[in-house]
């Protein structure tokens, strides 16, 4: 599904400039649930950006789903990102003045989908993240736990090729997490390829393989096993 | 451009737009006071071109009139300060030199320039009145009214002399009782006996003329006055396209070969060019509209680069948001079509409604000042202006919204969304 080599990022800091990816290489099959780990510096977010399209690579390859992603500009950037990826934050970036299903609806109006197909869908994905009744509430009246759940459905509505999610339970309470992991697992047990930047153990031992970063490099890429997180909800 | 007409493109200006609804509104306030003060200001400089206009309905605008002084220069023998009087010869002599004239009325009164008036009896009423002789031709310079039923002065009683006269309203009013019909009655004007034919309703609009003047044949008046072929003075006409200031100088040019006055004399013929007047009044009019157009433009202008800094602002506080809709797949057009068309959108709503409230005060204005003294009638603003006005704002809305949307792409999805 996803396939990077050698992908070096630097970002230019005034004079010197600062080498944050230097040469990653790794491969992630359909289905997998993956979790990107390293401390603060160590270049997960840069690589996440970079999968997700927001950010492009010095060098090297990056292939999703068979199409190799180079020479992008915005626009065609734009059009990859709404139809390969869906987004989940860890501030979960809802828009403030539409609603939850307004909100999980927004990848289809890009996607040129009549409203009411695109709000009939919507509240499909609202009712798979448990949040139906909370359709017409505004992101402001909603708890964290959920505002995320909106975020996922918004990702998922797309019925995109990989979600990528980045720190997604980073403003959450424990519990919360749990909840939020709980419902990725789901996604993923439904057969969808999902990439977590994480740097919470915990939260890594839920998906099914861990790779972790450290100044740039892959230091460990390893298959773990799955902890379920319906266990502590 | 199929996304203007896109319904769900509206939604999401709609929704924009409508989440912070004060500062929607003081924009669009700025837009539409610009609008309101176009429209208000033109329509107002337009009435007040109208109101002139009806002032001088009643007097042909290219018209002047025409006395004789004395003469300050001696020539050909005549010495200085040589009293001049208009002749009836005069007339013909112009006619025939002067191309300009259309038509010439000469004219003579009593009782207008400091000398008594008439007596004027009727039975036991009486009163001094202002006696004009008068020309059918004078009508074609000075429109005069005539109540139904009676006729101004015609062909025939020049011709034959008659002893018969039109009276004002306020004549009427003082000579005869609330329910008699005046026409066909008799007056004893300086001690003669006049037939009424006409009764003449005052038009305002300047000059010396009242509502209780008398206008009889201008034969009528020779015999009664003994004038012989002395004219009071002359009112001309000059045709539509003719230049009046030139007609004014050729007039007094050719009347000073006639009486053998030092064509450089100055002070021998005196003149009031109504033409004159009118032109610099209309030139002040149209000065006057010409202002308010350009202060218009520039309170339209005003608002429109009001609605640019609150759309700028409004991006920069949007700006996470804008990186949220481009991860989720906006592209850079997509989110510059979004904040132009809020742009235009703001600009044409706000032009619409100061349109209509500028028609409002306009006809509220007229309300009050209608029947008044002040010149002033029909304020309007002529449709192409207003549609202009409307384009100008679509044009300029584009553009200032161009700035902001330009803005909102420059920014990178991912630095929008790193923002907190």
């Amino acid at each position: 599904m996803i396939e990077i080599k050698d992908l070096h990022k630097s970002y230019k800091m005034g004079s010197n400039s600062l080498h944050v990816l230097k040469g990653i290489n790794f491969k992630a099959e359909a289905g997998e649930l993956v979790a990107i780990m390293g401390s603060s510096g160590s270049g997960k977010s840069t690589l996440l950006n970079i999968l997700g399209m927001l950010d492009e690579a010095d060098s090297g390859e990056y292939t999703l789903d068979g199409v190799p992603i180079k020479n992008l500009n915005e626009t065609k950037a734009a059009k990859y990102r709404n139809k390969f990826l869906g987004f989940i934050f860890q501030s979960f970036n809802l828009i403030n003045y539409k609603s939850a299903l307004e909100n999980v609806a927004l990848p289809l109006y890009y996607q040129r989908i009549p409203r009411k197909e695109r709000l009939a869908k919507s509240m499909k994905y609202l009712e798979m993240v448990g949040l139906k009744e909370w359709s017409h509430h505004l992101p402001n009246e909603l708890s964290g736990g959920q505002k995320q759940r909106v975020a996922i459905a918004r990702a998922m509505v797309g019925e995109p090729k990989v979600l990528l999610a980045d720190e997604l339970t980073g403003a959450l309470d424990s519990t919360t997490s749990y909840e939020v992991m709980d419902l990725i697992q789901k996604i993923n047990d439904q057969g969808n390829t999902i990439l977590v930047v994480t740097h919470e153990n915990d939260i890594a031992h839920m998906c099914k393989r861990i790779i972790h970063l450290k100044d740039g490099v892959i230091e460990k890429d390893e298959k773990v096993k799955q902890v379920r997180a319906s266990q502590y909800v | 451009m199929g996304f203007i007409f896109d319904k769900n493109t509206w939604q999401e200006i709609f929704g924009s737009i409508g989440k912070n609804k004060t500062r929607t509104i003081i924009t669009v306030i700025g837009v539409l006071w610009g609008i309101f003060i176009y429209i208000a200001l033109s329509g107002s400089a337009k009435g007040l071109d109208n109101g002139f206009e009806k002032a001088f309905e009643t007097v042909a605008m290219n018209s002047m009139f025409v006395w004789a002084q004395s003469t300050s220069m001696p020539y050909e023998g005549f010495k200085t300060g040589r009293q001049l009087q208009l002749k009836m010869g005069d007339v013909t002599v112009l006619e025939n030199r002067v191309p300009e004239i259309q038509s010439i009325a000469p004219r003579n009164a009593k009782g207008v320039f400091g000398d008594a008036p008439a007596l004027v009896v009727n039975g036991q009423k009486s009163g001094n009145y202002a006696i004009y002789g008068d020309f059918p031709v004078f009508t074609k310079i000075a429109t005069k009214k005539i109540y139904d039923g009676g006729r101004f002065i015609n062909d025939d009683d020049i011709e034959q002399t008659r002893k018969v006269c039109v009276i004002g309203e306020r004549t009427q009013n003082e000579l005869f009782e609330k329910d008699e019909d005046p026409i066909g009655a008799y007056i004893r004007v300086d001690n003669i006996y006049f037939q009424i034919v006409g009764i003449h309703k005052f038009t305002p609009g300047g000059g010396f003329e009242t509502d209780g003047d008398i206008y009889i044949p201008f034969t009528t008046y020779r015999k009664l006055y003994n004038t012989g072929d002395n004219v009071g003075w002359l009112t001309i006409a000059a045709y539509d396209d003719a230049d009046v200031v030139q007609a004014e100088a050729d007039v007094k040019a050719v009347l000073k070969s006639i009486h053998k006055v030092n064509p450089d004399d100055e002070r021998a013929f005196g003149s009031f060019n109504l033409g004159e007047v009118f032109n610099r009044i209309m030139g002040f009019a149209k000065g006057m509209t010409f202002l308010s157009l350009v202060v218009g433009i520039a309170t339209i202008l005003a608002g429109v680069i009001g609605i640019g800094n609150i759309l700028l602002i409004s991006v920069k506080e949007r700006t996470k948001e804008l990186g949220v809709r481009r991860a989720l797949g906006a592209t850079p057009s997509e989110v510059k079509n979004q904040i132009i068309l809020e742009s235009v959108f703001l600009t044409v709503i706000a032009g619409i409604m100061g349109i209509i409230l500028g028609a409002a005060t306009l006809s509220l204005i007229n309300s009050f000042t209608e029947g008044g003294d002040f010149p002033y009638a029909n304020p309007t603003v002529p449709i192409p202006y207003v549609l202009g006005a409307l384009a100008i704002m679509v044009v300029l809305g584009t553009l200032i919204g161009l700035i902001p949307a330009q803005r909102a792409v420059s920014i990178k999805p991912i630095d929008a969304l790193r923002e907190e």
